[in-house]
């Protein structure tokens, strides 16, 4: 396929200054609330990317503390993802489940988050004990909302309890006072609630961009797949917008805890908040970055322009776009919700950074998108771009090819509180059980769920919001819609557990990996559930074929899950390590790693921290906290190898229609693979000796990634590899493995 | 719009001055008496002839700050709000003719303003202050 050439006369002439305003409602929302504790605290800026200290929060009995951030949290744990999960760890006990007060949600930006001369650098990590999986879930998330914390001194926020009515966490870190607030009536949903929270705190105009404001909608209350909508000020469309906190249900916690919203009003930003050690560093590292932004990206990936959509075509070429509920890899219709269609809606005279400094600037925004159902039927709104996932999981998978419904469907799941991921995989999941007559109109209710109805797919949602009907079991989730139906006696089992995609209780996310043991492993051997933060191996494993041989990927899916973890401990952004590559990256050993952007982030926490690490030591950093995190699914009744198993759908094809859309693909690997004629055998007999060849294959990578990982064949971290990382010094982590060994 | 240009048929690239234009931007414009920290660079080629370092107010630098700190005043020159600077050197990093220049102690980086205090030192007379029409807004 050809490289796509943007052109700038053929965006679509939309204003995005307008769009529906709810600021009326502003008195209203005032006259609800009531403050119930207030109390002072000293802001304070970080040092060398740390505040050395954490809030704690009980919104059920107003407790609220600082606790300090010890050497050994910094050293173990660094931060992010790493102290959400040590914070959770001591919170919750073996029993706790999602909706008991103790389970938590910790909120940490890492040492790093809030540079403002790189790309990517302002992300939170969010972690709490989900309710899809029943074990930690930890969400990588921009927006304002973590830098800010930090920047008002703190490295870190942990909720626990249970409110009796609504209440609103607000930290000013100007003016140094915390704050709970109850509030009655007022809005759910994000798109209305951030917008007036934001004007209500900022003191003035020009400290809109100084609040942030971490929200969910009315989906999640009634669901458990509710997400957190972190916003931010984007100045020149003078609107919040959003990034989404998007798996395991987190959101759903939220609101089970009965927060409406958390706010923090910040300082104004600077470009050396964090006292990092060496900002000379950081400076030219940064410089240089953007300078390859500017010279490669409109060859590359084009995110500046297309956002993630750019691969929407790419991975309909390899046949690897999700498409019906994965059992397709591409579709006649996927022109119209391509890259090519997305770069001429989305708006491009503008900055889509969603953190200063972001050259890479890949949140696109569509603009004056006027809502055809629902609660906000004919309000002009500003919507995410879409990303690729929501292009492929709102559209392809579920055969929906018309972009402003795709757009709508995209609004209402941020706006609701809801993952779109989730609500893509759940969604198609439901349409091929209606395509199989596993469920009907008589099941749904009414509900027309054939291939691309997004009207109906609209209304399934809008139920939900409503927690009324068959929205409210979709709701769910995957799992638990799959136990729900064979309860009901709807189906085959077997058909329902091989065509629901999910694993460990998290919807797969976008990519059909039945073609790519890589990605296959990347999706099931992972500690949170299937989704592509910790190995998305797919693009180089099929597209750029950097990994061919099965210990090629077996070391792929020991390297890149702990590489990536190493994102979320620092505040980090995946997407600007490979989504542009210098020019002469192809030419490097390694080139799959991108060697040379692996030494900026190790320059970049050196520079920040004064912690003088080398590359190998970046993946010890991670070991530490995968392997902790493995330890603690296993703690939670999770974590060994039944539970990386995974759905037949995602490892090859389920039914006959599938085998034969690619006969000749498959018949070819009976020759070679299995060493067997496929000539005279049917369909159903070539595609039993797919599945035994398939699970065999996926059984035998398993044992591989384990042995590589230093984990036993049932998925166990080893005593000897909890010791070689220092784990060892945690004696409640040694019990947990002990018990399993 | 005001913009600096500078005639090498009158500059001979610093080969029989002293960098007046460079030392006279450093010192009233930016209080530093290094010339290295002017906003205006004049380069000398090895084999005669030179290039010049300068901003021409493209305005490319506008459209990526993420804080609008970077706009143009009434004279069409881009001036930087050092109140809104988060210092992220996008307007470095993305400038083609790399006339946003950075000095190591300071946060917030600098470029040339078209205020003319180089033009009067020249002592070949070469630079200038123009008046041109605003180029168009691009997509960055």
């Amino acid at each position: 396929m050809s490289q796509l050439v943007f052109d700038p006369s053929k965006v679509m002439d939309i204003d995005y200054t307008k769009r529906t305003e709810y600021l009326d409602r502003l008195e209203a929302l005032r006259a609800g609330m009531r403050t119930l504790k207030e109390v002072p605290f000293h802001p304070s800026l970080p040092d060398k990317g740390y505040t050395n200290r954490t809030l704690y929060v009980n919104v059920d009995s107003l407790e609220v503390k600082e606790k300090p951030v010890t050497q050994q949290m910094k050293d173990v744990f660094i931060g992010g993802r790493g102290f959400g999960l040590y914070q959770l760890w001591n919170a919750v006990k073996p029993t706790t489940r999602w909706n008991d007060p103790e389970n938590e949600i910790v909120i940490s930006p890492g040492p790093v988050a809030g540079m403002t001369q790189y790309a990517g650098t302002g992300k939170s990590l969010v972690v709490s004990l989900s309710p899809q999986t029943d074990i930690p879930i930890d969400s990588n998330v921009g927006g304002f909302y973590g830098p800010l914390l930090k920047f008002s001194g703190f490295d870190g926020l942990e909720l626990q309890g249970k409110a009796a009515k609504d209440v609103i966490l607000f930290v000013d870190g100007v003016k140094g006072i915390i704050r709970l607030e109850e509030i009655e009536g007022g809005p759910e949903d994000s798109h209305v609630l951030a917008e007036l929270l934001t004007h209500l705190y900022a003191e003035g105009e020009k400290d809109l961009p100084n609040v942030s404001v971490v929200s969910t909608g009315a989906a999640a209350k009634h669901s458990l797949i509710g997400m957190l909508n972190f916003s931010f000020y984007d100045r020149r469309r003078k609107c919040v917008r959003f990034k989404q906190a998007g798996r395991g249900g987190i959101g759903t916690v939220f609101r089970d805890k009965r927060i409406r919203a958390l706010v923090v009003r910040g300082p104004k930003v600077a470009g050396d908040m964090n006292h990092p050690v060496d900002p000379e560093t950081i400076a030219k590292t940064g410089i240089k970055y953007h300078k390859e932004i500017r010279e490669n990206d409109g060859s590359q990936c084009m995110m500046r322009r297309n956002g993630t959509a750019h691969i929407v075509e790419i991975m309909d070429a390899y046949d690897l776009l999700p498409v019906h509920n994965f059992q397709y890899g591409s579709h006649a219709d996927t022109h119209k919700i391509d890259s090519a269609y997305w770069q001429q809606r989305c708006t491009q005279a503008t900055v889509d950074g969603c953190w200063y400094g972001c050259s890479m600037a890949c949140a696109k925004g569509a603009d004056g998108l006027v809502l055809r159902t629902g609660p906000y039927q004919g309000d002009m709104v500003t919507v995410d771009g879409p990303e690729y996932e929501n292009a492929a999981g709102l559209g392809s998978n579920c055969g929906v090819f018309d972009p402003d419904y795709l757009l709508e469907l995209n609004f209402y799941c941020d706006t609701y509180g809801i993952c779109t991921i989730t609500w893509g995989t759940l969604t198609a999941f439901v349409m091929e059980c209606y395509q199989r007559g596993i469920l009907n109109k008589e099941r749904t209710g009414g509900l027309e769920m054939t291939w691309g109805n997004a009207e109906a797919d609209l209304e399934m949602m809008h139920q939900l919001a409503r927690g009324e009907g068959f929205g409210k079991i979709a709701g769910m989730g995957v799992k638990k819609m799959k136990e729900y139906l064979i309860k009901q006696g709807w189906g085959d089992p077997q058909l329902i557990n091989d065509i629901g995609m999910e694993n460990k209780g998290l919807e797969y996310s976008q990519y059909m990996s039945k073609e790519s043991l890589a990605q296959q492993g990347g999706y099931a051997l992972t500690n949170k559930g299937p989704q592509h933060d910790e190995a998305w191996l797919i693009f180089m494993d099929m597209v750029n074929k950097q990994i061919p041989t099965f210990e090629d990927k077996a070391e792929a899916l020991y390297y890149f899950p702990l590489f990536r973890t190493w994102f979320g401990l620092n505040g980090f952004c995946k997407l600007p390590w490979n989504d542009v590559v210098p020019a002469d990256n192809s030419s490097q050993p390694e080139a799959h790693k991108v060697p040379e952007h692996v030494q900026n982030y190790v320059d970049l926490f050196s520079a920040t921290t004064g912690v003088k690490i080398d590359k190998e030591e970046l993946i010890v950093q991670s070991a530490k906290v995968y392997n902790f995190q493995r330890v603690f699914n296993i703690r939670m009744g999770k974590g060994l190898r039944e539970h990386d198993a995974a759905p037949y759908r995602s490892l090859g094809p389920v039914t006959k229609e599938e085998y034969e859309s690619r006969a000749e693909r498959y018949d070819q690997q009976i020759i070679t693979e299995m060493g067997l004629d496929p000539a005279g055998k049917s369909t159903e007999e070539k595609m039993a000796l797919h599945r035994t060849w398939r699970t065999d294959r996926f059984s035998k990578l398993m044992d591989s990634v384990y042995a590589r990982r230093g984990w036993t064949s049932n998925g166990v971290p080893t005593l000897a590899r909890l010791k070689e990382l220092g784990l060892d010094a945690f004696p409640e982590v040694v019990e947990v493995v002990k018990q399993h060994l | 719009m005001k913009q600096l240009v500078i005639d090498f048929q009158k500059c001979d690239a610093g080969r029989n001055c002293n960098h007046e234009c460079e030392l006279e931007c450093a010192i009233k414009v930016f209080k530093v008496d290094d010339p290295a920290q002017a906003a205006l660079q004049i380069k000398a080629y090895e084999d005669g002839g030179g290039k010049a370092v300068l901003c021409d107010q493209c305005g490319d630098c506008v459209v990526v700050c993420p804080s609008e700190a970077l706009k143009r005043n009434k004279l069409g020159v881009v001036m930087i709000d050092k109140q809104l600077c988060v210092g992220c050197y996008m307007c470095i990093g993305f400038c083609e003719k790399d006339a946003f220049m950075r000095n190591p102690d300071w946060i917030v980086p600098h470029k040339c303003t078209s205020c003319g205090v180089c033009v009067k030192v020249c002592p070949h007379g070469a630079l200038s202050i123009v008046d041109v029409p605003e180029p168009a807004v691009r997509i960055i």
